[in-house]
């Protein structure tokens, strides 16, 4: 681990009760939800990391629980540093507060994250879909979303298949 | 009529209906709703817009109150159908994230691959990515300087810029067989090495495009015209930069030398002398001097790369990861069951995550690449420039004039394909 990365870490470690990990040279700490806000506060006030790269979700449905991992990416451009945050939340209860009022650029990261993945932001400005039709239904980068492709028909099920094919709107 | 498929949370895909009102209302000013300003939609059909962005514009007169970008309109699910797709399969559709910077997706991708599964990549290798993605990045600075001069009346500059575009883009059919989709660069290496010839057409386009730049910024930099339009539009403060984790060019005409190729470099860049060019103005001709300094800069990458270009393999020689040469197949047994291995079954990666960001020409160009022991990317998260720029643009045009926007938005330089992946 960078040497200059090492303060950082510990302090979020004792603060925070985060768990480090380490995998090719890049740090991750996971904590929880309720110290998310805290921890990205002090790391723009405290260690001097300006910038929020990244943020994006993992779904780990069926197989693990908790279901979902936020990822956070932190850079500092002075020192010269990168951070990786996560954030494990449960299926049943996907809410995560905002950063938006601490990194202004999160507004769009977390719109994704609603819209992808079905979070729900608390204390979001304008938590609306972004990439998909304002009225689009499910979360496709959930596990559990179909990728979609069309069924192949044999004999024995083509009347089956028929009925569930998606049709071009009328 | 649709048929309806019930998803698991009971509901079912047919929707019809548009956006209402109260949905909108929180993102424009009260004088909207009382009709004092008016609203006007911009795009998604509209040529300033470089694409398919829809602007929604609340107007005072011809002044800016609000602007309220709506984008998705190029979304193509490319990180949903990865995970569906094996290691080396994922990889062309990296391509159609940031058209006019293929060869930097592709880097961006096989970097974090071969760090995800701890692969080499021999120095040859290395050199040729960095002359190929400094070429594309000049290349995707030529389709900018068209388009941007293009919005603000200068239509001369695009047939200029196009017919140097077209010497790089015959390079890459050159080294690729594709003028634009390239996928030339494998998680190990590159496709194959570059042809007899590569050489002799770098060093002509070097030899000619130094003087093609000087013919660019004589018809822009000092003209009068350009200069009215672009001189204190969209002026971005180094506080607001960072807080919108602005990167690339917008950032560096702020006066931050935030360049990944010199404060994180990767394939081989410490090797290179080169200048990270910065403006103090950041406005939107502070960007486009910085542009134009870049595209200077690339050719002295590019010249360095190319005359202490090593020889040597251009794969790496981990078969686990590489198929083997095909001369191998037909003598070797070994060699022929690691081929099918990895054109039928593909090669696994651990359970576990990196996130790798290079430079692309519009700034930080980012992957969270996510492996679970399988053949396939457990997920895979592309942080690209555009989508986290764009997101600056009400900032940069409020109170500005309609004309203005045109220019700024020409200034972040999006590409629809990035921001909507």
């Amino acid at each position: 681990m960078n040497e200059k990365l090492q303060p950082v870490v510990d302090a979020l470690t004792q603060r925070f009760d985060a768990q480090v990990s380490e995998f090719r040279g890049q740090v991750r700490l996971l904590l929880s939800r309720e110290h998310i806000v805290a921890a990205a506060t002090a790391l723009r006030d405290e260690f001097g990391f300006e910038m929020l790269t990244e943020q994006t979700a993992v779904d780990y449905w069926p197989q693990e629980s908790p279901r979902f991992h936020i990822v956070y990416g932190f850079t500092s451009w002075q020192h010269n540093l990168r951070i990786l945050l996560r954030v494990p939340l449960p299926g049943d209860d996907p809410v995560v507060p905002t950063l938006e009022n601490v990194y202004p650029n999160a507004n769009w990261h977390e719109r994704e994250l609603w819209d992808m993945f079905g979070i729900r932001v608390d204390g979001h400005s304008d938590l609306r879909r972004i990439l998909m039709p304002h009225d689009w239904v499910g979360h496709p980068l959930r596990k559990d979303y179909p990728l979609g492709y069309e069924e192949v028909q044999f004999s024995f099920n083509h009347e089956e298949i028929q009925v569930r094919k998606p049709q071009p709107k009328d | 009529m649709r048929t309806p498929v019930i998803l698991e949370d009971g509901m079912s895909n047919v929707t019809l209906s548009a956006v209402s009102l109260d949905e909108i209302k929180h993102l424009v000013s009260d004088r909207a709703i009382e009709g004092e300003t008016v609203l006007l939609n911009m795009g998604p059909q509209h040529p300033s817009t470089h694409g398919v962005l829809r602007l929604l514009l609340e107007l005072d007169g011809e002044t800016i109150v609000n602007c309220v970008p709506d984008i998705g309109f190029l979304h193509t699910g490319v990180e949903k159908n990865m995970e569906a797709k094996r290691y080396l399969q994922a990889e062309v559709m990296t391509d159609r994230l940031d058209y006019l910077n293929t060869m930097g997706n592709n880097l961006v991708y096989c970097l974090a691959v071969e760090k995800l599964v701890d692969l080499d990549v021999p120095p040859r290798a290395q050199a040729i990515r960095v002359i190929m993605t400094e070429l594309q990045r000049i290349a995707s600075h030529l389709v900018w300087l068209a388009t941007h001069a293009l919005d603000l009346g200068a239509m001369s500059v695009f047939l200029y810029c196009f017919r140097e575009r077209e010497n790089i883009l015959d390079i890459m059919e050159m080294v690729s067989g594709q003028r634009m989709m390239t996928t030339y660069f494998r998680p190990g290496g590159l496709w194959r090495d570059v042809p007899v010839g590569f050489e002799e057409a770098v060093r002509q386009f070097l030899r000619l495009f130094p003087a093609r730049i000087e013919q660019y910024e004589d018809l822009l930099t000092n003209n009068p015209i350009f200069i009215d339009r672009t001189k204190g539009i969209g002026v971005l403060s180094k506080e607001d930069a960072l807080a919108w984790g602005l990167t690339g060019p917008i950032i560096r005409g702020s006066g931050i030398p935030y360049d990944l190729r010199k404060v994180q470099p990767y394939s081989g860049y410490e090797q290179y002398d080169f200048d990270v060019p910065t403006r103090e103005e950041g406005d939107v001709y502070a960007r486009y001097l910085v542009r134009m300094e870049e595209m200077r800069q690339s050719l002295r990458i590019i010249r360095q790369a190319l005359d202490g270009l090593p020889y040597g393999p251009v794969r790496s020689n981990n078969r686990k990861f590489v198929p083997p040469p095909r001369s191998e197949i037909g003598t070797s047994m070994e060699a022929l069951i690691h081929h099918f291995k990895i054109w039928t079954d593909g090669f696994p990666a651990p359970k576990n995550s990196v996130f790798i960001s290079v430079e692309s020409p519009r700034g930080e160009l980012g992957v969270y690449l996510e492996g679970d022991g399988g053949n396939k990317p457990y997920r895979v998260h592309f942080r690209t420039p555009s989508f986290v720029n764009l997101q600056a643009l009400p900032m940069l045009s409020k109170g500005h004039l309609v004309a203005d926007l045109v220019g700024i938005i020409g200034s972040i330089d999006i590409v629809l394909g990035d921001v909507d992946r």
